[in-house]
């Protein structure tokens, strides 16, 4: 793969489809007979629902069934207690979907949500993450499989001896992921079969879900899922759309589609934990870490543990002889926390990013500097080499491209007529890991090349990804290749998710398309004469006996920021962020995915903040006019650059992933230009003009 | 309250209403149900889907259609006060076998990733274009004597009410920016 179509920045397959309204999500596709449902949540935290009356429901023209705990068709109990949906009258946390409402039309089903009356018994409840809860414990392990607390060296020793010190907390909100396209289900049954059009990262892991809940053979189940409008980690697993769909379709015996609200969007499907971290940091007066540690609490709900590993970050960001990382959870009455861009990364390098820049105002010395001098020649905790590390050359190549050298470290010494103006920096890491999948190659008489293989595209450009990887490893121009995914009947593959998804695929149609070649060039006339040739492969040997080594890409992060000295309002002139993440394959939707997590990273430095209401246990912003999210008029100009990297212990491709990268140091990048801008710093996300009026005297 | 009545209208008086109106150039007759939105009668009963529901309360702009050359937010439309008026959807934007320039334009400069906004974002370029031709200011139109130039700052602001999730606002920026100097 020299030369080829890897690297060139082809637009995506799907454009056309997506420009012309052609391209069908999953509520979308022409049902026969098809009927709406319409999911009631619950109007209490905790508690017990004693009486479902249905009749003022069921008395609408149009309304099929009131689907509950009372009548609904059973799931298996079992290991998806969230899942376990319209099973029983318990109430776990508020907004939990209670009961589905099935009518002809939607607006029946909409009314009829409306009129089902539930009377409940509730109990107390406790909804509110604080460092003192006395229901913190430690959990046996984070997500998703790593020790929940580190130590190595004598941290308390190395941080009462070192002359300098840094002790902060940091507090991140709830975050919620809200795609463009809600979770949203078709469902049919037929002749016991179920078939489900589902908007989801992954179709494998729903239909394995789904089989599980419904008591199904797998292979009784499909899940298809061509397009899906954006997932951001919350669709990475089945969740409760499809669960509810499948249930109101077997109940009334019609197709149902069934899409949550907006509202309901925000808690039942899961969210990003809110975090509170405290950081202390030790140093030798010229700035070199002699101790770090890194406490990290989150919450899961009474249902299911979710262990965001916050400080896994810390792990092996920065090198320090004596470190320590913990994380405690905390169980609430709250829907289940979930998966959302850079779990664990994300809010952790917020807490991580902004101490070190504190250390660096301590210190005295340039925080880019600061970065470089620590970073670690071998992993600090497993002692390993990187199998390739270039923060360093991120941070560089990005500081020139920003102009950094003439940046003056003073707070508060730039201003603009009525705007301050300040910059930052931050560090961001992300592991680059693989997981197996299968795909077949097909030879066609025509020439052509079908690669087929369950992979999602969420709107990463999966599908071109594949699409060129496999015109290389076929050595044809990509015009000659087909690439199918999205669809559970297909060889099967992970999740789009823990950017794995191009690292994961890829290595699996490319060894296909090799074995396809090997089974040609043995073909007597080395084509399929008189029909079809097929390879299909399997990863997971290959990917099982991959050896344990520090795999991350990396990435560097600049912010310009400016403040209204009168307001505090906070505007983003610039940002730039420098990755080191391997083989780029698309440099197009490479781009679009790396300013893309910026964005977000931008949204939650200023914008997005999940409100609790204490009294009714729920978030009070739940909908795109309360919980705001970085619109066009909040970004001015963004720069997203790669080095050339080439890492031979990963994958075929040699690709780290790209989707979540891009946010892990955006917040702190502009958290700590307001900083800069300002001499205020902000501890706790996002910053609102209240807190920096309010801590500066501004004007 | 989500979980709990809204309000107490009665729901015996519901009716349905005869609605005659042009959809993409085609006159379309349908009996609807009064409480059908414009975004409900696109999707469910003529096939449209073109059109997105991502939030159905007029806050994500995903919906965005033109109705009388104007865009509009099709949830926020009742479907029966449209008779006799004229609606464009993302689906007549072009005709069957080419895209317009502001389609291609999206195409090439990778303005969208998911694309669940995206003709939302399409009919909402499209109106906000004509709407800088007819002179309108924008909030951040400093000049209001001369008309409104269409610089980047202009284009974010006139299409801040379309979200994107996946961000591709600079991309978006880009194609609108290329589609009217162009035309």
């Amino acid at each position: 793969m020299t030369t080829g179509a890897v690297g060139q920045a082809y637009p995506r397959l799907e454009g056309r489809e997506k420009v012309t309204g052609a391209a069908r999500y999953a509520v979308e596709y022409p049902v026969d007979g098809v009927t709406y449902g319409w999911a009631v949540p619950a109007a209490v935290v905790r508690g017990r629902i004693t009486r479902v009356d249905a009749a003022p429901a069921l008395a609408l023209p149009g309304v099929l069934s009131v689907v509950h705990h009372g009548n609904a068709p059973r799931l298996a109990p079992g290991p998806e207690p969230d899942l376990w949906l319209l099973q029983e009258p318990a109430v776990h946390y508020r907004g939990q979907l209670i009961a589905v409402v099935v009518a002809t039309s939607l607006e029946a089903a909409r009314e009829g949500a409306r009129l089902v009356r539930i009377d409940y018994d509730a109990g107390p409840h406790s909804t509110v993450l604080t460092a003192d809860h006395p229901g913190l414990y430690r959990p046996d392990q984070v997500n998703p499989s790593y020790p929940t607390d580190t130590a190595e060296g004598d941290f308390d020793a190395g941080y009462a001896a070192a002359p300098v010190r840094m002790d902060a907390t940091y507090r991140t909100p709830a975050y919620h992921n809200n795609p463009m396209e809600p979770h949203a289900t078709t469902a049919q049954w037929r002749d016991g079969r179920l078939l489900v059009h589902d908007s989801n990262q992954g179709a494998a892991p729903v239909q394995a879900t789904l089989a599980e809940l419904f008591e199904l053979p797998r292979e009784s189940v499909r899940v298809i899922t061509k397009h899906v409008g954006g997932g951001f980690g919350g669709k990475g697993y089945a969740k409760a759309a499809v669960v509810l769909a499948a249930l109101a379709a077997r109940q009334v015996d019609r197709p149902v589609r069934l899409a949550l609200t907006r509202q309901q969007v925000f808690g039942p499907v899961g969210y990003r934990t809110p975090t509170i971290q405290r950081v202390r940091l030790a140093a030798d007066t010229d700035g070199r870490l002699t101790a770090i540690c890194h406490d990290a609490i989150s919450q899961t709900s009474t249902l299911r543990e979710f262990a965001e590993q916050t400080a896994v970050y810390t792990r092996s960001m920065y090198a320090a002889p004596h470190r320590r990382t913990t994380h405690r959870l905390v169980r609430l009455d709250v829907p289940t926390p979930f998966w959302m861009r850079a779990p664990g990364e994300c809010p952790g390098a917020y807490a991580l990013e902004s101490a070190m820049d504190e250390l660096a105002t301590v210190v005295g010395i340039d925080p880019v500097e600061l970065r470089i001098r620590n970073d670690p020649a071998v992993d600090p905790e497993l002692g390993r080499p990187f199998t390739s590390r270039n923060l360093v050359a991120c941070l560089r190549d990005g500081a020139r491209r920003f102009g950094w050298a003439e940046r003056d470290p003073t707070p508060r010494a730039r201003r603009d007529g009525r705007w301050l103006v300040g910059t930052g920096v931050a560090g961001a890491s992300y592991p680059a890991r693989s997981r197996a999948a299968a795909a077949t190659a097909t030879a066609r008489r025509d020439g052509g090349f079908l690669v087929r293989i369950d992979a999602t595209d969420i709107g990463t450009g999966a599908r071109t990804a594949l699409w060129q990887v496999a015109a290389d490893a076929l050595g044809v121009p990509p015009e000659r290749v087909e690439v199918q995914i999205g669809d559970s009947d297909l060889p099967p593959a992970g999740v789009a998710g823990g950017s794995m998804g191009t690292a994961s695929w890829s290595w699996a149609v490319i060894r296909a398309c090799e074995a396809l070649r090997a089974k040609l060039r043995d073909t007597p006339g080395g084509g399929p004469s008189d029909g079809e040739v097929t390879a299909e492969v399997s990863t997971a040997d290959e990917v099982r006996d991959q050896p344990a080594l520090p795999r991350y890409a990396y990435g560097a992060h600049f912010a310009e920021v400016r403040v209204d000295a009168d307001t505090g309002e906070v505007r983003v002139n610039r940002l730039l962020g420098v990755f080191a993440a391997g083989r780029v394959v698309n440099p197009t939707t490479a781009r679009s995915q790396l300013i893309g997590g910026m964005t977000m990273g931008l949204s939650m430095a200023l914008h997005e903040e999940g409100v609790l209401d204490e009294r009714y246990g729920d978030w009070v912003n739940h909908d795109l006019a309360t919980y705001h999210i970085t619109g066009c008029a909040d970004v001015e100009r963004i720069e997203a650059h790669w080095l050339d990297e080439r890492d031979g212990e990963l994958n075929p491709a040699g690709v780290k992933g790209i989707g979540e990268i891009g946010i892990v140091g955006t917040a702190a990048a502009i958290t700590n230009a307001v900083h800069h801008a300002t001499g205020v710093r902000i501890r706790d996300l996002p910053v609102r003009l209240d807190k920096l009026i309010g801590l500066s005297g501004l004007a | 309250m989500r979980g709990g009545p809204e309000s107490e209208t009665t729901t015996d008086e519901r009716h349905s209403s005869q609605v005659a109106f042009d959809v993409n150039d085609a006159r379309r007759e349908l009996t609807l149900d009064n409480r059908t939105t414009l975004l409900d009668a696109l999707r469910e009963r003529l096939g449209l889907t073109g059109a997105k529901k991502g939030c159905d309360h007029g806050q994500c702009g995903s919906c965005t259609v033109l109705l009388d050359g104007s865009r509009v937010k099709s949830c926020l439309v009742f479907a029966v006060t449209l008779d006799g008026r004229s609606v464009v959807t993302v689906e007549g934007l072009a005709g069957p076998d080419e895209l317009s320039p502001l389609q291609a334009a999206f195409v090439a400069h990778d303005a969208f990733q998911c694309g669940y906004c995206t003709p939302g974002q399409l009919c909402s370029a499209r109106g906000m274009l004509d709407e800088v031709t007819r002179g309108w200011p924008s909030a951040v139109t400093d000049d209001l004597t001369t008309p409104a130039e269409l610089t980047d700052a202009e284009i974010r602001e006139r299409m801040a009410g379309n979200l994107c999730r996946c961000a591709a606002y600079p991309h978006i920026v880009a194609a609108i920016r290329e589609t009217a100097t162009a035309r």
